[in-house]
């Protein structure tokens, strides 16, 4: 029983992170039709750049106790890198996807040295701040109160992103584009504004999720590959651009991953892209997707 | 050179006002050229011409895929994977050590994992085809990194010195690479080379550009469009098996590196430095790339930064690559005349 809270809460704490990356994806997807493959950038940036607020913070004479909130404004305010990228891609909108994929691709590739060139090659954790808020005992199992805590605030973000495109007049207009950018934009949508305000929520999704994941596990150079993978599998499962399938899908991963570290460690990745195969020859638009062809 | 021309970002055809130059001849002026290298080149400059022969091989598998048939596979490193470590299994755990029997064995076993893979994957296109093409590959990879006893884990495995037609060559690695496996290679890259021409000017060429160009409308004329693009990625799989074993005879070592998606990524990267719309093109990317990633990293080690803002300008404002440069170029000139 406690072995499978363990993993439940395990894969739940994973799965809300992913979440957040993954609904970045999927709204920069849904929206601009592109397949954002420096998503993983922005994770690993808002990993590192927390690591650095956090740090200089502390310095201020933060007490400890707060470095939840600034991490989650280190994520928001590093997002806006999101602004000067959204004016690259712009480029290749109208063309054809491996364009798209390519570039972001060269992205994924500058991003990883300028974090070397920034932050070194060797992995940088954030000292003792995991602790801080203590333990928690959930059905007899200790989790540390931080993992409740970003689930909680995945939660909260998702909810909120749920709120602003179904019930805001913003929302609306964003959904508007993402059905048809061209009729959007004849009913007087300055559609450009929208991709630039997407492109840049989308990026502070990712960072937020990487500056809440950093302090319980480092920040390295490889966690932008390895994460784009992850949350490939999250939106193939859930289905592209679907905000819900997102969700499911995260849920799917992170639980599965969750799983198989404590039973089967050698099917840790295995065992999700099992997932996705087996989710792409049953369900091939996903469990949320409209049509994949 | 243009009758594979795929148009994907200029709205306007570009005037082709100079004579035609056939990729195949291309190719084999190409072939002559690096047939009289030994003579001139230093080891060095030798030794990266082996890996690059590899790639020019997996590209113009690659290529028939994605040129060709407008299949953009996110995880054709799968297949140098495959190719590397049927290399390296032969090699060190079962002694078979006629190249011959590698090359073979590679193509057979990555035949038969692309018809698996394929039949799931070329009912989807675009991004859906390329995104499940990444997914395996990474499955690939993650049963490469995870299974020790199989595969050596991260680690890889040793791939042994192979016999060249049944010969046994002495002397260093180098001596090795660049002297007969130099020319062996070369003479497998000029016969896979021809046969893909052939490959891309038969009925069967014609019929996944069709494909290409209007699948809906192939299908109607009575195209079998799954049956083709499953030929088609069966055969890209082949010449990237053959590509990976190369490679990994070269570095002696199978790493899961290989299988790794951002290989793949590097090599559409490749593709679309060349010029994926000409016959030619994938190979010179190839060979631009090998030279261009080598000059980086002796001056820098932020290497990645260089090629990914070379890729990123590429992208943007020479999506045709150097070959549909070449081509502006010369019909400006003949424009001028």
């Amino acid at each position: 029983m406690t072995g499978l809270v363990d993993i439940v809460l395990g894969g739940t704490f994973h799965a809300a992170i992913l979440f957040l990356v993954a609904a970045g994806l999927q709204l920069v997807f849904g929206v601009q039709k592109i397949v954002n493959l420096a998503c993983g950038s922005f994770y690993a940036l808002g990993a590192y750049f927390g690591i650095t607020a956090v740090a200089v913070a502390v310095k201020f004479g933060l007490p400890p106790v707060l470095f939840f909130p600034v991490l989650i404004l280190a994520g928001l305010v590093i997002g806006l890198v999101g602004l000067p990228i959204e004016r690259v891609l712009r480029t290749v909108y109208r063309r054809d996807e491996s364009y798209q994929l390519l570039l972001t691709f060269g992205l994924l590739l500058m991003f990883q040295d300028v974090f070397r060139f920034t932050w070194g090659a060797t992995p940088r954790t954030m000292d003792n701040a995991y602790m801080v808020y203590g333990t928690a005992q959930v059905m007899g199992v200790q989790v540390p109160t931080y993992n409740l805590l970003v689930i909680a605030a995945s939660i909260g973000i998702a909810l909120a992103l749920g709120l602003f495109l179904q019930r805001t007049k913003m929302g609306r207009i964003v959904r508007a584009t993402a059905e048809n950018r061209d009729m959007a934009e004849g009913l007087g949508v300055n559609a450009s504004k929208i991709f630039a305000l997407v492109f840049t929520v989308g990026c502070m999704l990712g960072t937020v999720g990487g500056a809440l994941v950093v302090p319980s596990s480092a920040a390295s150079l490889d966690m932008a590959v390895e994460l784009v993978v992850e949350a490939f599998a999250v939106v193939v499962i859930g289905g592209l651009g679907s905000m819900r399938g997102a969700l499911a899908g995260a849920l799917i991963v992170g639980l599965m991953r969750a799983a198989s570290i404590s039973i089967m460690p050698e099917m840790e990745l295995l065992s999700v892209y099992l997932v996705v195969v087996a989710a792409l020859i049953l369900r091939p638009a996903g469990l949320f997707g409209k049509v994949a062809t | 050179m243009s009758e594979q021309s795929l148009d994907l970002s200029l709205t306007t055809p570009v005037k082709r006002t100079w004579p035609r130059v056939k990729g195949v001849w291309v190719l084999i002026g190409l072939i002559a050229v690096m047939a009289l290298m030994p003579l001139v080149a230093s080891p060095y400059a030798l030794l990266l011409l082996v890996p690059f022969i590899g790639y020019a091989i997996a590209l113009f598998g690659f290529n028939l895929l994605f040129g060709t048939t407008g299949l953009l596979s996110f995880g054709h490193a799968l297949f140098l994977g495959v190719g590397a470590y049927t290399a390296s299994t032969l090699t060190s755990k079962f002694g078979i050590l006629s190249f011959e029997l590698i090359v073979l064995t590679s193509a057979v076993v990555s035949a038969l994992v692309a018809v698996i893979i394929g039949v799931l994957c070329v009912r989807y296109t675009r991004i859906f085809f390329g995104m499940l093409t990444l997914a395996f590959g990474m499955l690939f990879h993650s049963f490469l990194f995870k299974f020790y006893s199989v595969t050596g884990g991260d680690q890889g495995m040793r791939v042994l010195r192979p016999l060249l037609l049944g010969m046994e060559w002495r002397g260093g690695k180098t001596a090795f690479l660049t002297g007969p496996f130099y020319y062996y290679v070369l003479a497998l890259l000029a016969l896979l080379g021809v046969a893909m021409w052939r490959i891309t000017q038969s009925p069967f060429g014609l019929h996944l550009k069709a494909i290409r160009e209007n699948a809906g409308k192939a299908a109607y004329v009575g195209v079998q469009i799954f049956r083709m693009r499953l030929a088609a990625f069966v055969i890209s799989a082949v010449y990237g098996g053959i590509g990976g074993t190369i490679l990994a005879v070269t570095t002696g070592l199978a790493d899961p590196e290989l299988a790794y998606w951002t290989h793949s990524g590097n090599l559409v990267f490749m593709a679309v430095l060349g010029g994926s719309g000409t016959f030619i093109g994938p190979a010179v990317g190839a060979l631009a790339f090998v030279l261009l990633q080598d000059f980086v990293m002796a001056i820098t080690q932020y290497w990645r930064f260089v090629m990914g803002g070379v890729l990123v300008l590429l992208v943007i404002f020479l999506p045709q690559g150097l070959s549909g440069a070449v081509e502006m170029l010369w019909s400006r000139k003949g424009g001028d005349k």
